[in-house]
């Protein structure tokens, strides 16, 4: 592969696809910080240009991380669909890029296209797209899941509730809870951090929410995100979980910053499958967000771009029924500001969808960043338009647990309304049902927490 | 327009279990604008704190000499944490030229991620410490500010001064709570390649958490332990 391009007057040598990638990445304090980014500007669409000629056999023949090095890098390699693969294999990334943004291509035949991909490749093609092509390629994907009840259906936009409490009060969260449900928020799932991390703790907040869905007939499903080894064991003892939770990352190395290897993962989705409460085939819950490799150390000189969809590539392999990246989590020493975490934001649902995973995003940041509620308000929006399978729903955005600020009940709500989208379909019914929504529309008993209170258990 | 419920008493519970903004109803799908203002008008302290600086009349007050680190601006303070673990060369031979070696205790000062942490808290706990560290029969070096550190650049200044143990007081990542919150990080003998496992801190130090007056005392006591037990750290029996 060519390495070498001259542009106007002025030759940029690279020495590998390492460098190549890193370099064509958009700007991102994190790449800066890992001092593998472009020096400037030109020298970063320069990657570009030697990337877009890249064919993607060259890719799979040259891997970042080799899989002996690597188990995800292993994984990932094993996954591929290798008639899909065999299709496309001499194809360009520019040729790529064409092709997923031609309007005879679709949802369905981008899926199909995706199981042949790597995750390298589609961090790849991600680096050629301008924001709005990210938006559009991502829009024409509908990936489809269940676990109790189904989500990702064509002008569906569901919200997760996260009525995260300082000390895990049962009290304190089911109140915010009331408020997210009041206000339509929670059809994605009603899922808690944690402070406590327990497996007794765990297991009664567990207990709590279920109780309340089955009060209501909700139809959702409940997770608590602890460590999944403390989730196993709350499972073990008898804890009524839906889905599993786990916080992935693009390396082994950073996985096991992180306390998980692939064997763990294996463990635990037999147990969810054997022992959790959920009917349905999709029981997993992910998060992800770029930077984390970096920020244990396990980056092997990869860009934040590349590991992130190495985190998809992990991800499909468990078929879960929900994955987010948490994109201004992280703080500015990985994404200084309001552009770069809008670029994050829509690099990572593309590439998720691409992989055929049902994405969400936690469109946040943090108060050491560069960005505030507009910026955030922006995002989502952009995010919404793009088919974002749900948005993480926080009371007036500010989580008291986890000190950042996401979005909030409202905005989901506002979102629903603004672009003409709707809960998912058995919770908006529920909604009609219990008189909050009315002809898709909140009604006037929305918003009010104790709607939860006044009429418990009639329904 | 959505109003609230008549049912303001079971409201009035909901809200106070939790510290989350809930209860606060909404004009359309949007917010009231009073809460919607309280929420930029946290962020807007908070962001201030991360940004503003410490006024001049603190430093005229307390006479810490300033040290710098090589960030010489806020954001390459935020993009560079690696750079906030060093001090500038005139920075080293400064505290070389200046600073006591070898104290028992070593006191260091930063603004780190919150100005205002350290505007508001070194009033109290300042005294205080030095108050415990003489009730428990040590004595301290030469106490500096460093403009822009971070918690690891307790190392390099271990390294030149050789203290016994060190504390610095650093300004944390100011949330929509408390922009003002401050932490003492602990080490006995820190020098360049400590691991983090071997800092003992005091977290969540202002009027809303852990007083600042009693942190004073309780930094002593932790330090005291150090000097006792040889260790810092995961190792350290307090």
């Amino acid at each position: 592969m060519n390495k070498k391009i001259s542009i106007l007057g002025k030759t940029y040598q690279f020495n590998s696809l390492k460098e190549i990638m890193a370099k064509a990445n958009e700007e991102k304090s994190g790449d800066q910080l890992a001092k593998i980014a472009a020096n400037d500007v030109s020298e970063r669409i320069a990657a570009k240009y030697l990337l877009s000629e890249t064919r993607l056999c060259d890719m799979r023949e040259n891997p970042l991380l080799s899989p002996e090095e690597d188990e995800v890098t292993k994984l990932i390699e094993s996954d591929l669909d290798e008639s899909e693969y065999n299709k496309i294999k001499n194809w360009t990334l520019s040729e790529l890029r064409e092709y997923l943004l031609s309007r005879e291509v679709d949802g369905e035949t981008m899926l199909k296209v995706g199981r042949g991909l790597t995750s390298e490749m589609i961090a790849g093609v991600t680096k050629l797209m301008t924001n709005l092509d990210l938006i559009q390629a991502a829009s024409k994907i509908r990936v489809i899941t269940t676990c109790n009840a189904s989500m990702g259906q064509n002008g569906v936009l569901a919200g997760r509730a996260q009525p995260n409490h300082p000390s895990d009060s049962l009290q304190g969260i089911r109140a915010s809870l009331y408020e997210a449900l009041s206000y339509g928020i929670g059809d994605a799932v009603i899922g808690i951090n944690p402070v406590i991390d327990t497996s007794s703790s765990v297991k009664e907040i567990l207990l709590m929410t279920k109780e309340v869905m089955n009060t209501w007939n909700i139809p959702t499903q409940n997770c608590v995100l602890a460590h999944v080894t403390t989730q196993m064991k709350a499972i073990q003892q008898g804890a009524p979980a839906d889905l599993i939770f786990q916080s992935l990352a693009g390396t082994e190395k950073a996985n096991d910053a992180f306390g998980i290897n692939i064997e763990l993962l294996d463990e635990a989705n037999e147990l969810i499958y054997k022992e959790g409460t959920a009917t349905g085939p999709n029981r997993w819950y992910f998060e992800t967000g770029q930077g984390s490799e970096l920020s244990s150390e396990s980056h092997h000189d990869i860009d934040q771009v590349t590991l992130e969809a190495r985190c998809y590539g992990l991800a499909r392999h468990y078929k879960p029924f929900m994955v987010n990246t948490v994109v201004g989590f992280i703080g500015p020493e990985y994404l200084y500001d309001s552009k770069q975490v809008t670029r994050a934001g829509l690099e990572d649902h593309f590439m998720a969808k691409l992989h055929g995973l049902p994405m969400g995003v936690d469109v946040c940041y943090t108060n050491h960043m560069k960005a505030d509620q507009n910026d955030m308000d922006n995002l989502a929006v952009l995010l919404a338009s793009a088919g974002v399978n749900f948005l993480i729903g926080v009371p007036m955005a500010d989580d008291c647990m986890l000190n950042y600020q996401s979005t909030s009940y409202h905005d989901i709500a506002t979102l629903r309304e603004l672009l003409h989208l709707s809960p998912a379909p058995a919770f908006e019914r529920w909604l009609e049902d219990i008189g909050l929504m009315e002809n898709g529309k909140l009604t006037k008993r929305a918003g009010d927490p104790t709607f939860f209170l006044s009429q418990r258990g009639v329904h | 327009m959505i109003e609230l419920t008549d049912n303001k008493l079971a409201l009035e519970q909901l809200i106070q279990s939790t510290p989350a903004r809930i209860g606060v109803g909404c004009s359309g799908t949007r917010p009231k604008t009073e809460i919607m203002l309280k929420l930029r008008m946290d962020h807007a302290m908070a962001v201030d704190s991360v940004y503003g600086d410490i006024p001049k009349a603190f430093f005229e007050e307390f006479h810490f000499p300033i040290v710098q680190t090589p960030c010489q601006s806020k954001e390459m303070y935020l993009k560079r944490p690696d750079l906030g673990r060093k001090l500038t060369s005139e920075g080293e031979s400064f505290i070389r030229e200046h600073c006591k070696k070898k104290p028992q205790v070593q006191i260091v000062i930063s603004n780190g991620l919150s100005s205002k942490a350290i505007e508001s808290n070194i009033r109290d706990v300042y005294p205080a410490l030095l108050d415990s560290l003489e009730s428990y029969g040590l004595s301290s070096g030469t106490t500096f500010y460093v403009q822009n550190g971070r918690v690891a650049c307790m190392d390099v200044i271990g390294e030149i001064l050789e203290p016994d143990v060190l504390v610095m007081l650093i300004g944390e990542r100011p949330g929509l709570v408390s922009a003002d919150s401050m932490s003492a990080y602990m080490c006995y003998k820190p020098r360049i390649g400590t691991i983090e496992s071997n800092r003992n801190v005091i977290s969540n130090i202002h009027r809303g958490g852990t007083q600042p007056i009693e942190a004073g005392a309780q930094i002593g006591a932790v330090l005291r332990a150090m000097l006792d037990q040889k260790t810092s750290g995961t190792r350290l029996v307090i």
